[in-house]
């Protein structure tokens, strides 16, 4: 029983939160991901345009409850999702059009893009607290729970429960969904296809009649409704406050170099690696091996490797180590 | 004349490389420029395709002056180009690179990939394999053959022979006489002089940005002059 006990309490403190916050870094990673492969930038502002997202799905959720529109045990804001992808969309493609384009056309380096980012990254951060405030709100309107860990205890007998929150099982599906739809595009449409050779190989791919245009409108079409989804779905599995997207940018980038900059499947993986490595590292094993060995022999202390303050740093921790041992990241991407 | 380029001057930025020069071919030609390094071989291909602008001079194609259009309306007309590097999506695999060669294209894609594979027989049994990780010879062939997908009738092909042993490089002559027996003519820049003027109908030798000579390759390869100062003897 204390062996079943302690593998629910990693099941339930590690696994699941690390699963559906992997699939959040993935998400994000995965569009920062393809602004860098095509459009040859490291896009800093991409944890705003997360925020933004998340922001106009809260203004229409707003909107559907006013009306009455409910659709329990699931939260309100996941109807609201077509509507605010496609408005974000439209924010990056504005941004870009005002922002971005002017750099590409004169052929600017891409650290000059970088630092623009940078610009919009503050630009709009501004922008979303003008326009919902600074504070810390509770999106999630629906059944807080699929699982709950009362109903796990009793069912199984145990001394610990495993949890199951419904934020948490949306994240995994949509994330699936998303993903799945994004490679299919990617490997199989031509018009997906001719992104990865725009990216490839530019000047041959304007050889070949790709139109340079219609590439980078694509582009941000997707990273414009990955970074609403995992915005979105960031918020409604914590809470939503501005200012934990502009800390969000850092696993996320973290991510996307750890798996191999400019490589899909690296910033999925990427994602998982920093989100299970930022709870494995400040997770506290106590109560974990005190189900595993005899009492006399537990320690004292919390047996916590950081304390949770510390969470961010593990990510750049990863990203030294990784960019030590294999500089191109897990999965062959491109040095930087 | 098919294709005239006459009297052009380029080069990059404000320093003009060739001067003055004249390039043309008819239907169904191999013509070859040859000529020493940094003789603006390659300079005067590029500005034929548009890649670099025209300071003077104009280009017809098929007796159209096309000099103001960009490379990719050239494409349209039924002109390819493969470069000398990064002549392939190296990320891609084979049958991916020969899609996107006829992206252009509508409809009949399959079969001219078909065709491609019957006059490159080794792509059709490394079609699922990624660019990156075929030889000198086999990327080469391949990028013949995404150049091949918008079904051109004139192909450029700025030194085809560039870095592939001397046996690969005879293989690819072969293929070039293939290629140009299916109706295409083609115009090349080529380091090995000797063995693409034997191939060709037409040679231009160039030096210093200007034409020196002008003939048929038999010519050429028989001209003591040319012989001593640009073959090697």
């Amino acid at each position: 029983m204390d062996f079943w006990n302690a593998i629910t309490l990693i099941t339930n403190y590690i696994l699941i939160p690390g699963l559906s916050y992997g699939c959040q870094l993935a998400l994000g990673a995965l569009g920062v991901t393809l602004i860098y492969t095509v459009l040859r930038f490291s896009n800093f502002a991409h944890g705003e345009f997360m925020s933004f997202g998340a922001m106009v799905s809260i203004l229409l959720m707003w909107y559907f409850q006013s009306l009455g529109i409910s659709v329990y045990p699931l939260p309100t804001i996941i109807i609201v999702l077509p509507i605010s992808i496609i408005i974000t969309i439209s924010f990056c493609l504005l941004i870009d059009k005002f922002c971005y384009s002017f750099y590409r056309k004169n052929n600017s380096q891409s650290v000059i893009l970088l630092i623009v980012s940078i610009g919009v990254m503050f630009f709009s951060n501004g922008l979303i607290r003008l326009i919902i405030g600074p504070d810390d709100r509770n999106i999630n309107d629906g059944e807080r729970f699929l699982l709950k860990a009362k109903t796990f205890k009793k069912m199984f007998e145990l001394n610990e429960g495993l949890a199951i929150k419904m934020s948490q099982s949306l994240t995994i599906i949509i994330t699936l969904i998303l993903v799945t739809f994004v490679f299919w595009f990617l490997n199989k449409t031509k018009t997906g296809k001719s992104m990865r050779a725009y990216s490839d190989n530019k000047d041959l791919s304007l050889l070949s009649g790709i139109n340079p245009e219609k590439v980078v409108l694509i582009v941000w079409i997707i990273t414009g409704m990955l970074a609403c989804v995992a915005g979105t779905l960031y918020g409604l599995d914590k809470s939503y406050k501005p200012f934990t997207y502009l800390n969000l940018v850092l696993p996320i980038f973290a991510s996307a170099i750890v798996g191999g900059v400019g490589n899909p499947i690296g910033a999925i993986i990427g994602g998982f690696v920093i989100a299970f490595s930022e709870i494995i590292i400040t997770f506290a094993y106590r109560r974990f091996l005190g189900y595993l060995i005899p009492e006399n022999f537990l320690p004292e202390t919390l047996m916590q490797v950081l304390s949770t303050d510390y969470k961010i740093a593990v990510s750049f921790l990863i990203l030294v180590i990784v960019l030590i041992i294999k500089p191109t990241g897990i999965y062959k991407g491109k040095l930087i | 004349m098919f294709l005239n380029a006459s009297k052009i001057s380029c080069g990059y930025d404000k320093t003009k490389i060739v001067e003055n020069c004249n390039i043309f071919l008819k239907k169904g030609q191999i013509a070859s420029i040859v000529g020493p390094n940094g003789a603006g071989k390659s300079t005067a291909m590029k500005a034929i395709f548009g890649l670099l602008p025209l300071y003077e001079g104009n280009v017809f194609f098929n007796n159209e002056n096309i000099s103001k259009l960009k490379p990719q309306e050239r494409v349209l007309k039924g002109m390819s180009f493969v470069p000398q590097t990064n002549n392939i999506f190296q990320s891609m695999t084979v049958e991916e690179n020969l899609e996107m060669g006829g992206f252009i294209r509508k409809n009949g894609i399959k079969e001219t990939i078909n065709q491609v594979y019957d006059l490159f027989p080794i792509l059709k049994d490394k079609k699922k394999q990624i660019a990156e990780n075929l030889s000198g010879g086999q990327r080469q062939q391949l990028a013949f053959g995404r150049a091949l997908m918008t079904k051109p009738n004139f192909l450029m092909l700025d030194e085809p022979s560039a870095g592939v042993s001397p046996i690969v490089m005879e293989d690819l002559f072969k293929k070039i006489i293939d290629i140009s027996r299916q109706g295409v003519s083609i115009l090349m820049v080529e380091q090995n002089a000797k063995q693409a003027l034997k191939i060709s109908d037409i040679g231009f030798v160039l030096n210093q940005g200007k034409n020196k000579f002008t003939d048929s390759g038999k010519n050429l390869l028989s001209n003591s002059e040319v012989r001593e100062s640009f073959l090697g003897g």
